[in-house]
């Protein structure tokens, strides 16, 4: 069985500002036809990851191949290449959508028709708008449609979804899924756990500068999730017991709320033992782990 | 060059659509020459304006005087608070050649200087009766010459300085300081002290020169040199400098 060809690989990647480390060392390959997901809290280093790729920023340590090229040395071979919905951008306030759009477009030979773009991305009759008199998710939208006006095989969105609202941003996650459809690599930077759970087909995890954990997000909710979670609601006390239930390994309790922690059937044992005992919470359920808890198990250890 | 031509057919569009900075290109010209015929008419007095009648010399030197005004303020501002916005990064990112984005730039101050200057003449003519240039090749060649010049040194402002006010402040300064000094203000004869000097190194001065000399036949001396090596000299420095964010 032979992988698909990686489009992108980062080994060691190293970017200082001065004395400040943005990225310390930054490991990952993106897989052609994947959407891969850049995660991390704000000021990780993120951006300042993907705009290397770019040839954006000077690169101070590391291998980066984009494309088989390296930004250090074809930047301009690459950003022909690719789609870019940069974080912080604009467009002249004066400009219409459609002029931005045949400008992008013609960057590149054979690139696609503005008039698809502008319906697939729901601004058809935004056509003639000026970009300053777009709201917010409308510009994102507009920065979307100009990543891809040029046909791209690879292309970066940039905390694409900020700013829309959540009705948007489902159309927008289905939007991204036909880009890859369309055969187009996609590489996510987002700190929206529930964007990268429903899109990326892996992910890196990036904490202060360093990649902390790699893989699929069902991987990564196994791994790092913290096993299984019950949660019922009880009025009264004496459930002290719950702890020896076989396969439980921690009890919470706040108020009528508890919470039981454990490995492999912890539902099914709990159940019984509560019923055993003439106690039958309606609400007893399992909860998932997401990969909320698993970015939180990650990053976020000062707050524990 | 497709590019180049879309991009600054774009730019000629993006600014029309801006009322304010039209009519300060268009206006501030004509506005100057109102004042100055007003005060002064168009008399020869041998002692002035190169012996000369008055709007004989201003005539030219406005006509240096625009591509200075739109070379020296419009250009930066739209350089610098393109950068400021992040537009420029936005090209930059789509692969747009920097030479598309500042080349489209100057063509649009070229197109709005030259309709600024035909405009200021076609007045002149009709309300003043000025001398009609001798040289067309002349006056064409100065304008282009002072034209770049100008636009290289915009570049340049707009390389260099952070954000539009800056850029505004600045080149508004500088322009001012050239009106006066450089020969488009009071007549070069009345300058003392240290004024003649600092008028002597103000490019303005020796576009106005060149652009005399194709108009009405007056010894430029150094003056093409001059501002030939202003072009040259702003276009390595707005190479060095340019930035896209």
């Amino acid at each position: 069985m032979t992988s698909p060809p990686s489009v992108v690989t980062v080994e060691n990647l190293e970017k200082r500002y001065g004395s400040f480390i943005a990225v310390s060392d930054v490991s990952f390959h993106v897989d052609e036809g994947e959407i891969f997901g850049i995660l991390g809290p704000n000021g990780a280093g993120k951006t300042t990851t993907v705009e290397s790729l770019q040839g954006l920023r000077s690169i101070e340590g590391g291998e980066v191949s984009v494309l088989g090229f390296d930004p250090r040395k074809h930047a301009a071979e690459i950003r022909r290449r690719i789609g870019s919905q940069l974080q912080e951008s604009a467009l002249p306030d004066r400009m219409k959508v459609w002029e931005a759009l045949d400008l992008f477009g013609a960057l590149r030979a054979g690139g696609r028709d503005w008039k698809d773009l502008l319906a697939d991305w729901g601004l058809a009759k935004k056509a003639d708008a000026r970009f300053g008199s777009l709201s917010g998710g409308q510009q994102q939208r507009l920065f979307v449609a100009l990543a891809l006006a040029n046909d791209p095989q690879l292309v970066f969105l940039d905390e694409m979804t900020t700013g829309l609202d959540p009705a948007s941003r489902r159309v927008a996650w289905e939007l991204i899924r036909r880009i890859r459809e369309r055969g187009t690599t996609v590489v996510l930077v987002t700190h929206l756990m529930d964007e990268a759970e429903t899109l990326c087909d892996r992910l890196v995890v990036v904490d202060s500068g360093t990649v902390v954990a790699e893989g699929s997000p069902q991987g990564l909710i196994e791994r790092y999730g913290g096993g299984v979670r019950v949660r019922f609601t009880h009025d009264g006390d004496g459930l002290s017991w719950l702890g020896d239930v076989p396969h439980v390994t921690n009890v919470d309790r706040d108020r009528n709320r508890y919470e039981v922690r454990g490995e492999g059937p912890v539902l099914a044992y709990v159940a019984a033992a509560l019923v055993e005992r003439g106690i039958a919470p309606v609400d007893l359920r399992q909860e998932r782990a997401t990969l909320e808890d698993v970015f939180l198990a990650l990053t976020n250890e000062e707050t524990e | 060059m497709r590019l180049l031509t879309k991009m600054s057919w774009l730019e000629l569009k993006l600014f029309l659509r801006e009322p304010l900075t039209v009519l300060f290109a268009v206006a501030l010209p004509l506005l100057v020459l109102f004042v100055m015929g007003g005060v002064f008419g168009n008399e020869v007095d041998a002692e002035f304006y190169r012996g000369i009648g008055a709007m004989d010399y201003y005539v030219p030197a406005y006509v240096a005087l625009v591509t200075a005004s739109v070379g020296l303020i419009s250009l930066p501002v739209h350089i610098a608070g393109n950068r400021e916005l992040g537009v420029l990064k936005r090209y930059h990112a789509s692969g747009m050649p920097t030479w598309v984005v500042v080349g489209a730039s100057v063509i649009t101050m070229f197109i709005i200087a030259l309709f600024s200057a035909v405009l200021l003449v076609a007045v002149a003519k009709l309300v003043h009766n000025i001398a009609m240039p001798d040289s067309t090749s002349g006056v064409s060649a100065a304008f282009v010459v002072s034209g770049l010049a100008f636009a290289a040194l915009g570049v340049l402002l707009g390389a260099v300085l952070p954000n539009a006010r800056a850029a505004q402040a600045l080149g508004v300064l500088l322009w001012f300081v050239m009106l006066i000094l450089g020969g488009a203000g009071p007549p070069p004869e009345v300058l003392t002290g240290v004024m003649d000097p600092i008028g002597r190194i103000t490019p303005l001065r020796h576009a106005i020169r060149a652009m005399q000399d194709g108009w009405l036949r007056l010894d430029a001396g150094l003056s093409w040199l001059i501002v030939a090596l202003v072009f040259v000299g702003a276009t390595a420095a707005a190479n060095r400098y340019f930035r896209w964010e």
